[in-house]
């Protein structure tokens, strides 16, 4: 196989990753408010995220990168086309990473109330804008020479021609998806109430997910992919879907999570397989594609990355695999008996929210 | 010889396309500003993460509750940084793309590397082991639960090599060959990018100064301890371990500082001159420590200076040749034809480069006489009472920080009018597709969140400190039975 094929298929797989990890932050994220309905069901709910959330956005980190690396024109070109709604994607994560590790620096209920509404919001934002994204590269977007450069690409296309029906709809798909995958790994990682709330309200999400996504598959399918072969995928990721929703009914947390990772996964390796070998199509003309051929580093420099990769990649798996591991248990309300543990509190406001804790109980 | 042509009419890089000019300063602004900040944040979790380490080490080793509430209380303050360190991060990895669209497909072959690898290998390592570390008091073996600080310390290390051996491209690119049929620079020896001795000495010199910044930040808050009668037995000790990482850091950053000046003068002697506004040729060259006047070179009105000490700064002998700007620049000019790099002026910002020298030393100078002072006046036993005392305690922390803010505005503003050194003039390397007003917007959003986000998290360390360590002798934190257990495993 070509060099360049391969490094294709790692960043599909790195992004792949990114989805299915980052994916059930944000919909967990998106939650937070609507399954926690008391201080300690909250910080049980973000503690699930806690050891892991740097660890899966490091996922798009190192997607980026590879990006970069191997395809330094695609970076390029789609980071400074997309400007507007990646800019809007990095201040969402950078509240959002804010927000999980002071949330519970204060015991100060306004504070708290702050962050929690930080957190919901800034979940939001991405779950939307990366399905507007990944829908457009496959849909296609004004690519032009770039004349300043002498040699490669650019976007010509503006904000407002990223937001058609069709991207709008790959926003709604990513948003649902995400929103039934974390309220499925809360069902899976959660014990006490928070429990039954999120295996409940999984199931009318996966609905509306499952109308939202069908359409968008077959939408992409047949106005977009050249590959017949790709309908396996589509085929794969809806009955995985119906089978998570089935699994969640009966109260399978393992298989339910583990059904919809695989839907995830099976969608974004969709969309790369129809967008393959172009990396950003041309509106324009044909002939302007950013393709894994014109896009791509020179041998030598795929090498060296393919050398690391096949030796750093497997490590990395291992001891992320571990970490979850170490983090099987399921984090109950229970475990946390004063909410206001830990916080950085003077004493007038420790003993404030010790009343205020008393008089709730 | 390399020949590239940048068109320079298209960039305005003659004044003649306002707009695009303003472009290109809002996006240098936003690089500076995200940049900087980005790095108040990286020495502290560098430094901090070994010196924490260090603190769980004797405390597994002696069982001395002193260094257990050392290790969480130094742990806390370390966290609440590190998550700045992160999310400013972020930004840094897609800003290349977003705003300097033509660099990245300029040197993306060369450069992207460095930064894939980064994430692969630092990042992860950082991430995962740090959330096993936090959360994994009560769930992992005394001693494997120690390792895990230990790995995320070395994941900072790998970071910054990494992305120091990109940033060195930069200052002096090398392992790459030019393609005119592509207009890039391609890789041809990754080796020589990774080990050439800018990124070995910058390296050191970084590395030595972050652990200046985590010397200065634990003596500046023990000695307030200290002073405020606070866990004075753990004060003391973690006194001791800032002010002594501290002199010797100092004293290392001095002599990586002097091997970087030494292969700068060969690699970039225009940097060298603006550093010193050494506007003539000089042999033996004197070391200018402050001046006042006109920084033209043409009078100046209050001098001091040390007779042949650039000589020795620059060359290693008392008597050797330091070119001074005027020569450099028509050197310079003779290099590279205005016709094809659009450049007239080679010459950085002299008063910037000038002060953020002696600044970026003069900082931490004063780290260093402060704890020289603080280590005498606690010695035996002794408290210090004064109040300038507490003063220069609180004030401590700060000081190698903005040493080192202002070392990375010399190297960076130092290397204009290139953004890569002698191959690609900054102006080149800007977006063309995003328009001034986008650049704006963000400009001022990161500007104002930022700015927000400060202040949120200097709040939180002032209230840490001021609360202090637990004066109680803490548990075991690897009792799963104690009550306190929740302390360590939820957020
Ligand atoms: C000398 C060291 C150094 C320098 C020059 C930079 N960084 Fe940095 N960076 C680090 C040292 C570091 C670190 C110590 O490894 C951090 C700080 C806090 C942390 O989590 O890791 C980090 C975090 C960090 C993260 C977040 C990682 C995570 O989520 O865990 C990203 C994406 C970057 N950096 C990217 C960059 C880029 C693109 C830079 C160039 C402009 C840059 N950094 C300059
Ligand atoms: C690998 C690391 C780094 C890379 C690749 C890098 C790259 C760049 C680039 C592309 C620019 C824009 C061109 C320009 O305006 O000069 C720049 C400017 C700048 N960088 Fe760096 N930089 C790195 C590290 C840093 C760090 C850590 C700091 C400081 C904390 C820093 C400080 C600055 C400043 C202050 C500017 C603005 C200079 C000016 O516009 O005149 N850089 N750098
Ligand atoms: C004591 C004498 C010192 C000398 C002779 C010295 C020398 C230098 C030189 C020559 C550079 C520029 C390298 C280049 O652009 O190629 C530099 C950069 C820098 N310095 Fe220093 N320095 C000293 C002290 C310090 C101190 C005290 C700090 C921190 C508080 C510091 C932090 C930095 C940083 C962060 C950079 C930018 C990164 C780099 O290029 O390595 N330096 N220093």
């Amino acid at each position: 196989m070509e060099l360049t094929t391969v490094w294709f298929i790692l960043i599909a797989v790195l992004f792949i990753g990114y989805f299915v990890l980052e994916g059930f932050d944000f919909g967990v994220g998106m939650l937070l408010k609507v399954i926690g309905k008391s201080e300690a069901d909250r910080r049980a709910i973000i503690t699930t995220l806690g050891p892991v959330w740097d660890g899966n956005e490091v996922w798009l980190l190192v997607g980026g990168g590879a990006l970069f690396a191997a395809f330094p024109e695609w970076y390029a070109t789609l980071f400074s086309g997309f400007y507007l709604p990646l800019f809007l994607i990095l201040v969402a994560l950078i509240v959002r990473g804010v927000a999980f590790e002071y949330r519970s620096k204060r015991s100060s209920l306004k504070w708290r109330a702050n962050w929690d509404n930080a957190i919901t919001i800034a979940s939001f934002v991405p779950a939307l804008l990366w399905g507007v994204a990944f829908a457009n590269l496959v849909r296609g977007v004004p690519v032009e020479p770039n004349e300043v450069a002498g040699a490669g690409f650019l976007y010509t296309g503006g904000f407002f021609n990223l937001l058609n029906p069709y991207a709008l709809l790959g926003g709604l798909v990513t948003l649902t998806l995400f929103l039934t995958h974390g309220a499925v790994f809360l069902a899976l990682k959660t014990a006490g109430d928070i429990q039954p709330r999120a295996q409940k309200i999984a199931i009318p999400l996966g609905l509306i997910a499952a109308v939202l996504a069908v359409v968008f598959l077959l939408w992409t399918q047949l106005a977009y992919s050249d590959k017949a072969w790709t309908w396996a995928l589509v085929v794969v990721a809806a009955l995985a879907w119906v089978g998570g929703i089935a699994a969640n009914y009966l109260k399978r947390d393992g298989w339910a999570f583990l059904l919809s990772a695989v839907t995830l996964a099976v969608a974004v390796a969709f969309l790369f397989s129809v967008l393959y070998p172009n990396l950003m199509p041309s509106t324009v003309n044909e002939a302007y594609s950013l393709t894994i051929e014109n896009g791509s580093s020179t041998e030598y420099t795929l090498r060296i990355m393919t050398i690391v990769a096949v030796i750093f990649t497997p490590i990395v798996l291992a001891y992320q695999g571990w970490t979850y591991w170490v983090f099987r248990k399921r984090v109950s309300p229970a475990d946390i008996p004063n909410p206001h543990e830990g916080s950085l509190d003077y004493p007038d406001e420790a003993q404030a929210a010790a009343a205020h804790a008393a008089a709730n109980k | 010889m390399l020949r590239v042509s940048w068109s320079a009419n298209i960039w305005g890089m003659d004044g003649s396309n306002l707009f695009a000019s303003a472009a290109l300063d809002l996006a240098r602004w936003q690089f500076g500003i995200t940049t900087v900040y980005h790095f108040f944040f990286v020495p502290v979790t560098i430094g901090l993460s070994f010196l924490v380490a260090g603190m769980q080490t004797a405390w597994v080793r002696t069982g001395k509750d002193k260094y257990l509430q050392a290790t969480k209380f130094f742990g806390k303050l370390f966290l609440i940084n590190f998550a700045m360190g992160v999310v400013t991060g972020i930004v840094q990895e897609f800003q290349f793309g977003m705003n300097w669209s033509d660099y990245s497909r300029f040197v993306g072959d060369v450069f992207g590397a460095p930064l894939a690898i980064e994430g692969l290998l630092a990042f992860f390592l950082e991430s995962t082991f740090l959330g096993l570390w936090i959360f994994g008091w009560d769930r992992l073996p005394k001693k494997l639960h120690l390792a895990t600080i230990w790995l995320a310390a070395t994941g900072t290390l790998l970071s910054a090599y990494f992305i120091l051996a990109a940033n060195s491209f930069m200052q002096h690119p090398v392992g790459y060959e030019y393609n005119p049929v592509t207009n890039r620079a391609e890789m041809n020896n990754f080796g020589e990018i990774l080990f050439q001795n800018t990124t070995t000495s910058a390296f050191m010199h970084v590395i030595t100064t972050c652990f200046l910044v985590a010397g200065a930040f634990v003596g500046g808050i023990s000695a307030w301890l200290l002073f405020r009668g606070r866990s004075v037995e753990m004060a003391r000790s973690t006194l001791k371990l800032g002010m002594i990482t501290t002199l010797v850091a100092f004293v290392l950053v001095g002599i990586t500082g002097d091997h970087q000046a030494k292969i700068m003068v060969q690699q970039q002697p225009m940097k060298m001159a603006a550093a010193e506004a050494l506007y003539e040729t000089s042999a033996p060259a004197p070391f200018s420590i402050f001046t006042v006047g006109t920084l033209d070179g043409s009078e100046p009105i209050f001098e001091i200076k040390i007779p042949d000490a650039l000589s020795f700064l620059a060359t290693g002998t008392l008597d050797g040749e330091v070119q001074g700007i005027n020569n450099l620049q028509e050197e310079l000019a003779n290099q590279f034809p205005e016709e094809e790099y659009g450049i007239t002026n080679f010459a950085p910002n002299i008063p910037i480069t000038y002060w953020t020298f002696r600044l970026m030393i003069g900082m931490g100078g004063l780290a260093f006489l402060f704890a020289a002072y603080a280590l005498w006046a606690t010695r035996k036993g002794r408290v210090p009472s004064s109040k300038w005392f507490v003063r220069a305690a609180i004030l401590m922390p700060l000081l190698p920080l903005l040493g080192a803010a202002f070392g990375w505005i010399f190297t960076e503003m130092g290397r204009q009018p290139w953004v890569v050194y002698g191959l690609m003039p900054t102006a080149a390397g800007v977006s063309p597709g995003v328009s001034t007003g986008y650049v704006l917007t963000t400009v001022v959003v990161f500007t104002l969140l930022y700015a927000v986000l400060a202040i949120i998290e200097v709040g939180l360390i002032i209230r840490a400190v001021k609360i202090g360590p637990p004066e109680v002798v803490p548990k075991d934190p690897y009792d799963t039975d104690a009550p306190d257990r929740q302390l360590s495993v939820t957020y």
